[in-house]
C-alpha cells in the first residue's frame, strides 16, 4: 500500500489547516513582505523624483536653482520655439544615425560570431564586451585623441597620401555619432547575436531546399525571426544615445547641442529647472512611444500565425 | 534500414545548393572591421600610456612614469575608494530589495502594472532619474554626499536584480516550494531554504551586475554627488575636461586589464556551472 | 540708485527664501540688506583642529596650501575643485552650499551670490593682510558699501595666439569672430556665459555689462555668424590647443596665456583695439559655513605677502597685492611681460560686474541659442 505523501505518521496534513488558521489576510503576509520593501524604496527614490520633475514643469525658476511654486505654462511655450525643436530634431537624427551605424556594424558581426566554431564564440563575445567594461569616459577620450587634427587618424590619412591636408574630424556632429556608436555597439551586438543563434537552422535549410537562394532566405526567414532581437538592440543603443550629454560635449566641442546637453545645462548651468523638466519629459514621452512600437512589432512577429 | 536512411539523407544533401553552415565566407570582413573599430582606440590609449612625453600626439620614448604618477595620485585613489564603497553599499541594498521584489513578482502576482513599475528605473533614461533625484534631495533637504549616490545607484540597480531573478524564477516551476509548504514549512523558511538556494546563481549574477554598473556609472553620480564627493567617473570627467596627461591613458590600461580578467573569469565560471 | 538696489535685493531675498525654505541651507536673505553688518569675528579664537572645505579651480593655488595654512593657524583645509563658475553656482545652490566653507569664483558671480544673501559679509578689519591689497581693486569687492569677498587675481581677456602660425598679429575681436579663411576652424572662443559674449559685445562697441535687449540681440547675431568658424567653445584647454597647433588663435585670459608662453615662446597675447574687460577672481565665505574664524584665517593666509607672491610666481596671473608684488622674482616679471611691463595695460579694461537676475537670464538664453544653432 502506498501511503499518501500528506499522511506522514504523527503529523496531520498542514496545508488546509494552516490556510484556514491564517485566513485570507494571512495569505497576504508573504507577498507583502516580499514586494513591499522594494516597492516602497522605488516609490521614494524613483516615483517621487519623477513626479517632482513632472510638477516642476509647471513652476517658475528660482535664480540659483530650485523653483518658485508659481504656476505657469510658460515653460511649455518656450519649448515650441523653433530653436529647441531643432535641438530635439538634431538629437533624434544623431541618435538615429548612431543606431543605424551600430546596426550596420553590429548585425553582420553578430551573424559572423554565430557562425564561428562554438568554442570561439565565447571568446568573440568576451572580446566584444571587454571595451564596454572600460570606463565610458575614457573610451570617449580615446576618440578625442584619434580624431584630433593633430591625431593619429589624420596622421594615417595624410601619411598614406589619401588626403592632402589635415582636416578636423573632431568637434563635428559626425564625431558625436561615431562616439555614440562606439559607446553602445556591444549593446547592439549581444541581443542580435542571441536572436540569430536561436534561429532554427532547420528552417533555413528548409527554405534553401525549397529553392530560395541565400539572399532570399535571409530576407524571408532570418530577418523576420531576428527582428525582435534587432529591435531590442536598436532600442538599447537609441535610448542612451538620445539622453547623452557627455559625448556631445566632449566630442562636439560645445558646438553640437543635444537634448541631454540642454537638460544638463538647465539644471547645472543656467539653473532653469522648470524648463529642463519640460525637455526631460518630452524625451520620456518620446521613448515611451518607442517602447510601445517595439511591443507592437514583437507581438506581430511572434504572435502572428505563420503564413 | 539505417543505411537506406543515411543514403537518402546524403543524397539529398548532395543535391541541395545549400552550403554547410560552418565557415564565415565574406563575413570575415565585417567581423574584422568591427574588431578594428572596437580595439584601435583601446590600442591607442594603451600605447600612449607608455609615452614618455606629455603630449597625446607625439611619441617621446618608452617610460612607466605615468603609471608611477597614477599610483601616487591621491585624488584618484580617494575616488576609487569612494566608488568602491558606494558600489558595495548599493549592491547590498539592491540585491536584498531586488531579490525580494523579484521573487514576489514571479510567484505572487500577475499584475503587469507591478512588473512594469519594477523595471521602471532601468527603462527611464538615466538623465531623467538623475535630475529627478537632484530635485528630490534638494526639496527634501537631504545634503548631497556619497550616501545620496549610494541610494540613487541602489534604486536603479534593484531593477536589474529584479530582472535577473524573475527571469530565473519564471522559467522554473514552483513545485519544490509547494512541496516545502505541504510539509509544514512556513513562508519564511521556504524562502530561505528552498527558494533562495535555487535562485542563488541569479542573485549572484544580479549583484555582480549592480556592482559593475555602479562603479562605472557617471550621470546619476554627477547629479547627486556632494561638493566634495568624487567617484572615479566624476574624477575622470574633470580630468578629461580640463586637459589631460597620459596619466589617463595609464588609468585606461589598468581598467582594461582588470575588465579582461574579470570577464574571462566570469565566463569560465558560467561555463562551469552550465556543465555541472 | 540705492532704492533700486534695495528693491532688487528684497526681490532676491524673497526668491531665495521661497526656494530654499525647505532646505537646510542658511539663506540669510530675509534681512533687508541695505548694508549688511558683518558677523562678529573673534580674531584670537583658537581654531586648531577645525577643518574647512575650499572649492577652487585646479592648479590655481599653492600646492602646499594645506601645509601653509596648517602651519599658520593649526587648522586643516580640504580642497575640492570646480572647472567653471557655473559649477560653483551648482555647488553653492544645489545643496545650499552644504559642505563648503570658502569658494573661489569670479566677480560677477560673487556679487550675485552676495545679493542673494549666500555670502558672509566681511569685516575687513579682522583680516590683518587686507592692507596689502591695491585700494582700487579692494573697492571692487563692495556691494552696497559692504565687502563680501577678497580679491585673489585680476586680469583681462584677449586673444592668445601663435605668432608663427599667423601672417600678422591679430588686433581686433573681429580677427577671432570672423577670421580669414585660412584660420577658419582653428580658432576657439570661451563658452562660459559672460566671456562668451564679451568679444561680440566689445566688437560692436557695447558695454560688457549691458542689459539692453536690443544690444544683446545684435550680439547674438554676431555670435551666430561666428560659430561656424570656430573649432570649439573651450574654457579650459585652449592653451594646449595652441601648443599642439590645433588652434592658432584663442580667446583667453592673460594669465592662461602665460602658461602657453612658458611652453612655447611663440605664443603671444594681445588686447584687441576695441577694448576688453577687467575681471577679478576672489574668495568668499559662505553664509552656511560653520567655521567663520577658520574661513577668515584662510583668506588672511592667502593675502599674506609671501603666499600671495607664490600665487603670481606659480600660476602666472596678476595679483592685486602690492606687498606681495615686491616679493615676486624679477626674472619672472622679465620673462612674462604681462606680469611686468605690460601689467598696467592688463588693468585698463571695463570692470565686469553682475548684471542682475533678468539680464543674467537673457545672457544664458543667448548662449543656449547660439550653441544649439
Amino acid at each position: 500500500m502506498v501511503s499518501s505523501p500528506t499522511t506522514v505518521p504523527g503529523r496531520a496534513p498542514q496545508r488546509g489547516r494552516a490556510r484556514g488558521r491564517r485566513g485570507r489576510l494571512g495569505r497576504l503576509v508573504e507577498p507583502t513582505a516580499l514586494l513591499a520593501p522594494g516597492l516602497i524604496f522605488y516609490a521614494v527614490l524613483v516615483l517621487v523624483p519623477v513626479l517632482l520633475v513632472g510638477a516642476y514643469m509647471f513652476a517658475t525658476r528660482g535664480r540659483f536653482g530650485g523653483v518658485e511654486w508659481t504656476f505657469t505654462l510658460d515653460n511649455f511655450g518656450r519649448l515650441f520655439d523653433p530653436l529647441y525643436l531643432d535641438v530635439l530634431q538634431q538629437s533624434v537624427l544623431i541618435a538615429a544615425a548612431a543606431t543605424g551605424l551600430a546596426l550596420l556594424i553590429g548585425y553582420p558581426t553578430a551573424y559572423a560570431i554565430s557562425r564561428l566554431p562554438v568554442r570561439w564564440r565565447t571568446v568573440a563575445l568576451v572580446l566584444v564586451v571587454v571595451p564596454f567594461w572600460t570606463n565610458f569616459l575614457i573610451r570617449t577620450y580615446a576618440w578625442i585623441v584619434l580624431l584630433n587634427s593633430q591625431g593619429l587618424l589624420n596622421d594615417a590619412l595624410v601619411g598614406t597620401g589619401l588626403i592632402e591636408e589635415r582636416f578636423t574630424l573632431l568637434y563635428t556632429p559626425g564625431a558625436v555619432v561615431v562616439g555614440l556608436t562606439y559607446a553602445y555597439l556591444p549593446l547592439m551586438i549581444l541581443p542580435i547575436y542571441a536572436a540569430v543563434e536561436k534561429v532554427d537552422h532547420e528552417l533555413v535549410e528548409a527554405s534553401a531546399n525549397l529553392g530560395a537562394n541565400r539572399f532570399r532566405t535571409f530576407l524571408s526567414v532570418q530577418l523576420p525571426l531576428t527582428l525582435p532581437g534587432t529591435i531590442t538592440g536598436c532600442i538599447l543603443v537609441f535610448v542612451p544615445s538620445l539622453g547623452n550629454f557627455v559625448i556631445p560635449e566632449l566630442l562636439g566641442g560645445g558646438k553640437t547641442v543635444m537634448v541631454g546637453n540642454l537638460v544638463r545645462d538647465q539644471f547645472l548651468k543656467t539653473q532653469d529647472w522648470p524648463f529642463g523638466a519640460v525637455i526631460a519629459m518630452v524625451v520620456v514621452v518620446l521613448l515611451l512611444l518607442l517602447f510601445g512600437l517595439q511591443a507592437w512589432v514583437t507581438r506581430r512577429v511572434e504572435g502572428a500565425p505563420r503564413g | 534500414m539505417a543505411d537506406t536512411v543515411t543514403d537518402t539523407a546524403s543524397t539529398r544533401r548532395a543535391t541541395t545548393r545549400y552550403r554547410p553552415r560552418t565557415g564565415l565566407g565574406w563575413l570575415w570582413l565585417p567581423l574584422a572591421l568591427c574588431a578594428l573599430f572596437l580595439y584601435i582606440p583601446i590600442a591607442v590609449l594603451v600605447g600612449m600610456s607608455f609615452n614618455d612625453g606629455g603630449s597625446a600626439f607625439s611619441w617621446d620614448g618608452f617610460s612607466f612614469r605615468w603609471y608611477a604618477e597614477l599610483a601616487g595620485d591621491e585624488v584618484l585613489r580617494q575616488s576609487v575608494l569612494t566608488s568602491l564603497m558606494i558600489a558595495a553599499g548599493a549592491t547590498v541594498v539592491a540585491t536584498v530589495l531586488g531579490t525580494l521584489l523579484g521573487v514576489g513578482l514571479a510567484r505572487h502576482t500577475r499584475s503587469k502594472a507591478l512588473e512594469t513599475a519594477a523595471m521602471a528605473p532601468a527603462i527611464l533614461p538615466d538623465l531623467v532619474l538623475a535630475i529627478g533625484l537632484l530635485a528630490f534631495f534638494f526639496v527634501a533637504g537631504i545634503p548631497k554626499s556619497a550616501l545620496t549616490i549610494l541610494l540613487a545607484h541602489a534604486a536603479f540597480g534593484t531593477a536589474f536584480v529584479v530582472a535577473v531573478v524573475r527571469a530565473r524564477l519564471t522559467g522554473s516551476d514552483a513545485s519544490l516550494e509547494e512541496a516545502s509548504r505541504d510539509l509544514g514549512a512556513g513562508g519564511f523558511t521556504t524562502f530561505v531554504q528552498v527558494t533562495l538556494p535555487s535562485i542563488a546563481p541569479a542573485v549572484v549574477a544580479g549583484a555582480l551586475l549592480v556592482f559593475t554598473l555602479s562603479l562605472d556609472e557617471f550621470v546619476i553620480a554627477y547629479f547627486t554627488a556632494g561638493p566634495t564627493t568624487h567617484t572615479l567617473p566624476i574624477t575622470v570627467y574633470s580630468m578629461v575636461r580640463t586637459g589631460v596627461t597620459p596619466e589617463i591613458n595609464a588609468l585606461a590600461t589598468v581598467l582594461v586589464a582588470i575588465s579582461v580578467v574579470v570577464v574571462v573569469v566570469a565566463a569560465r565560471a558560467v561555463r562551469r556551472t552550465e556543465k555541472s | 540708485m540705492k532704492s533700486i538696489n534695495r528693491r532688487r535685493t528684497t526681490a532676491f531675498a524673497a526668491a531665495c527664501g521661497a526656494t530654499l525654505a525647505l532646505t537646510l541651507s542658511a539663506c540669510g536673505g530675509d534681512t533687508d540688506t541695505g548694508a549688511e553688518e558683518p558677523a562678529a569675528v573673534d580674531t584670537d579664537a583658537d581654531i586648531t583642529g577645525q577643518k574647512i572645505v575650499v572649492s577652487n579651480w585646479e592648479g590655481y593655488m599653492p600646492e602646499d596650501i594645506d601645509a601653509l595654512y596648517n602651519e599658520a593657524t593649526g587648522a586643516d583645509v580640504e580642497i575640492t575643485y570646480h572647472a567653471t563658475n557655473e559649477d560653483v553656482v551648482a555647488k553653492v545652490t544645489g545643496s545650499g552650499g552644504d559642505g563648503l566653507d570658502v569658494i573661489f569664483a569670479s566677480q560677477p558671480f560673487l556679487e550675485a551670490f552676495a545679493k542673494a544673501g549666500l555670502l558672509q559679509p566681511l569685516d575687513t578689519d579682522a583680516i590683518s593682510n587686507w592692507g596689502n591689497l591695491d585700494a582700487d581693486i579692494a573697492d571692487l569687492t563692495e556691494v552696497d558699501g559692504q565687502a563680501y569677498w577678497a580679491p585673489y587675481t585680476v586680469g583681462t581677456t584677449g586673444i592668445c595666439y601663435r605668432e608663427d602660425l599667423v601672417d600678422e598679429a591679430p588686433d581686433s575681436w573681429y580677427d577671432l569672430l570672423t577670421p580669414e579663411e585660412q584660420y577658419q576652424g582653428k580658432v576657439t572662443m570661451m563658452g562660459t556665459q559672460r566671456w562668451a559674449v564679451l568679444p561680440a559685445q566689445k566688437a560692436l562697441g557695447f558695454s560688457a555689462n549691458t542689459t539692453d535687449e536690443g544690444e544683446m540681440e545684435q550680439v547674438k547675431e554676431l555670435m551666430l555668424d561666428a560659430k561656424p568658424n570656430l573649432l570649439a567653445y573651450d574654457d579650459s584647454t585652449f592653451y594646449e590647443r595652441l601648443i599642439s597647433g590645433e588652434a592658432v588663435m584663442t580667446e583667453a585670459w592673460d594669465g592662461w596665456c602665460n602658461y602657453g608662453t612658458a611652453e612655447n615662446a611663440d605664443i603671444k597675447f594681445v588686447v584687441p583695439s576695441e577694448g576688453s574687460d577687467l575681471w577679478a577672481d576672489g574668495m568668499a565665505i559662505l553664509k552656511s559655513s560653520e567655521h567663520l574664524e577658520a574661513g577668515y584665517a584662510f583668506i588672511d593666509t592667502i593675502l599674506d605677502a609671501e603666499n600671495h607672491a607664490w600665487v603670481e610666481e606659480n600660476i602666472l596671473y596678476n595679483i592685486p597685492n602690492s606687498a606681495a608684488r615686491e616679493l615676486v622674482s624679477p626674472e619672472l616679471v622679465e620673462q612674462f611681460d604681462l606680469l611686468g611691463e605690460r601689467r598696467e595695460e592688463m588693468l585698463t579694461g571695463e570692470n565686469m560686474t553682475d548684471v542682475g537676475d533678468d539680464a543674467d537670464a537673457l545672457y544664458n538664453k543667448i548662449i543656449t541659442e547660439v550653441s544649439a544653432s
